[in-house]
């Protein structure tokens, strides 16, 4: 009798796709709805609210108060705009670095050197975020192995080697999809090799670079912990937000803190949604 | 003493390519006359594209030498060699126009900006692809991507032209008519063509000289007619059309000769019933009707011999139908041949020569 049932019960999911995709996503789209979208409105409507000052507690009524301050506040424009400097110093740099590895990984390597490459650049990924931080603040400080003492630069050269693998991965997968042929045949019609980097390997693997910008971008552009370990004095909008957060205990203006990235982050992804970018992710 | 030796287009000596311990390549010598039309046919894995590779410069030979127009090139890059190449999947590139990507090999070239667009377009014509310059590659169907690749391969006016299975990715229709084309084409500009095929017709119907190879070696070169009509070894007797071999007792008994002989199937008459016999210059075979294929326009006959082995024999269906030819499965029959159509395979023959 049971047996029947689930007979029919399977034939009933086959016949009707949508019931069968329903039940499929019910659970990761609650997930998304109420843990994720939920927790990003929570943060949006808390931007415009505020705390009384004299007893810590928010106050739940509509105010532009926050983001009055901000951008009235000079040193929160330059925070973000030092922010937004990071975020781009970062992006080159793993750009710079990643292409080559991602070009040979994808083109020159054997399928056996391929798969060892490519555990290498996933291996980063699997140690904490705190113990490779601090490594980089030993070999920086000033009696480690670099020496060069904290700061700005040391905080985008942390940034560049914690992001990496972000921009590795996209880009050899886009460089993966790209048909060796392609090389072959500009190669057969005169083109040395910068002359087919710049115009047939750049233009059709760009989607892919900004699949990976995309990443090391928002990344850097949220982080706060690297700052504080090899930061020295700098701040960032991720330091504004913590300390408010904490310190301050000002949770509204946090929030209104935390919407300058997000907006950041949609102007740009509006920006590169052309570029055919976001089919790349 | 004059030199009356035409200009060799490519010159190939002892080529060999490895891969690890396996040779693709095994030694390879071929001279391809200026204005030639070559096919290099041959099961996948036979090493005929490596050779194409060799050739174009994508792949560097474990050994041997490769010559275009008498000049050593073994050892340049691709784009130091005077060849241009289309390749099996045509390799367009999908960010530019049609325009641009015959106009890229004249660009690196430094070919003035109002020369290079007369010469695409011209190119353009003469695959008859006027007016879709401006369209990109993914606009175009498979038989127009194949005549943009030949046009910008053309435009540059090669040595030599390589063609990388060119008609491999088309349906059978548009295949044949670019048969057609291709030929047709390759009269005009009068450039040397040579293609690999693992397609026996292609090769036959295309080609001024054939040649076959088969695990890393050519078998033979030869015309289409000396290829199909005199094939030197059992493996090109199979490979290009069916190889009807008779050996052993079978060759014995019916042609009172020693070693392996082979009959094309459409050189053998069939004649039904135990009467008939041969003429003088003729050799016949008895034999049973096992299997009968109607094929629209001809039939073939898989006929077990008395004597050992079994003949395929084409007829052409001038009168039958099929329900005619197909009550003869279990006839006794007669298949005979004029003497100058069997010829003696070289070596024995080789169990199963086709490896992918």
């Amino acid at each position: 009798m049971s047996g029947s049932l689930r007979r029919r019960a399977a034939a009933f999911l086959h016949r009707h796709a949508r019931v069968r995709l329903s039940l499929l996503l019910s659970a990761p789209l609650a997930w998304l709805g109420l843990a994720y979208l939920g927790a990003l409105a929570a943060l949006f409507v808390t931007a415009f609210w505020s705390t009384d000052t004299f007893t810590g507690d928010l106050v739940k009524t509509f105010t532009l108060a926050n983001f009055q301050d901000l951008a009235t506040g000079e040193v929160y424009r330059t925070i973000a705009l030092r922010s937004l400097g990071v975020a781009v110093a970062v992006t080159l740099i793993d750009l710079v670095i990643a292409f080559p590895m991602a070009f040979a990984m994808a083109k020159l390597a054997s399928p056996r050197a391929q798969r060892w490459l490519v555990i290498l650049v996933l291996t980063p990924l699997w140690a904490s975020y705190l113990v490779k931080a601090y490594a980089w603040r030993v070999m920086l400080s000033s009696d480690g192995v670099l020496g060069w003492g904290y700061g700005l630069t040391a905080t985008i050269l942390t940034l560049s080697y914690l992001w990496l693998p972000y921009m590795i991965l996209p880009i050899y997968a886009g460089l993966e999809r790209l048909p060796n042929s392609l090389l072959d045949a500009a190669g057969d019609l005169g083109a040395r090799g910068w002359r087919t980097f710049r115009t047939v390997v750049w233009p059709l693997s760009f989607p892919a670079v900004v699949a990976g910008s995309i990443f090391t971008f928002s990344l850097s552009l949220g982080d706060y912990i690297a700052v504080k370990i090899v930061g020295g004095k700098s701040q960032l909008i991720g330091n504004v937000v913590y300390d408010n957060i904490g310190a301050a205990n000002n949770l509204p203006f946090a929030a209104a803190v935390a919407t300058v990235p997000v907006v950041i982050m949609l102007v740009y992804l509006a920006a590169v949604r052309r570029t055919g970018a976001l089919e790349n992710l | 003493m004059f030199s009356v030796m035409p200009d060799q287009a490519v010159s190939l000596r002892g080529l060999r390519k490895s891969f690890g311990s396996v040779d693709a390549v095994a030694g390879v010598d071929l001279d391809i006359a200026d204005g030639e039309f070559f096919a290099m046919l041959g099961p996948s894995g036979s090493g005929k594209t490596t050779v194409l590779r060799m050739i174009a410069g994508f792949e560097s030979p474990t050994a041997g030498t490769v010559e275009l127009g008498g000049r050593d090139v073994t050892r340049l890059a691709p784009f130091e060699r005077d060849v241009n190449t289309v390749f099996q999947d045509y390799a367009l590139f999908p960010h530019m126009s049609v325009l641009e990507n015959v106009e890229y090999g004249l660009r690196v070239k430094k070919v003035a900006r109002a020369a290079r667009r007369e010469r695409a377009l011209e190119a353009l014509a003469s695959v008859r692809l006027e007016g879709f310059g401006q369209r990109r590659p993914a606009q175009l169907s498979g038989g127009q991507r194949q005549r943009v690749a030949l046009a910008r391969a053309l435009v540059n006016r090669p040595r030599v032209l390589l063609l990388d299975e060119p008609l491999g990715a088309l349906d059978l229709k548009l295949r044949e008519e670019m048969q057609v084309e291709l030929k047709a084409i390759q009269r005009e500009v009068g450039i040397t063509f040579l293609f690999v095929t693992h397609d026996q017709e292609e090769a036959l119907t295309m080609s001024d000289r054939v040649a076959v190879f088969n695990q890393g070696r050519i078998e033979q070169v030869g015309t289409p007619a000396e290829i199909y009509e005199r094939p030197a070894t059992a493996f090109v007797a199979g490979f290009v059309g069916t190889s009807n071999l008779i050996s052993g007792e079978a060759a014995r008994a019916v042609l009172g000769k020693e070693g392996t002989f082979s009959v094309r199937p459409e050189k053998l008459r069939l004649v039904v019933g135990d009467g008939a016999t041969a003429g003088p210059e003729e050799h016949s075979a008895a034999g049973t009707v096992s299997e009968v294929v109607y094929a629209g326009p001809a039939t073939r006959f898989v006929v077990e011999l008395d004597a050992g082995g079994r003949l395929i024999a084409l007829q052409q269906n001038l009168q039958v139908s099929s329900m005619d030819v197909t009550g003869l499965r279990g006839s006794r029959v007669l298949l005979v041949w004029h003497r100058q159509h069997e010829f003696a395979i070289a070596d024995a023959p080789l169990p199963e020569p086709a490896r992918s």
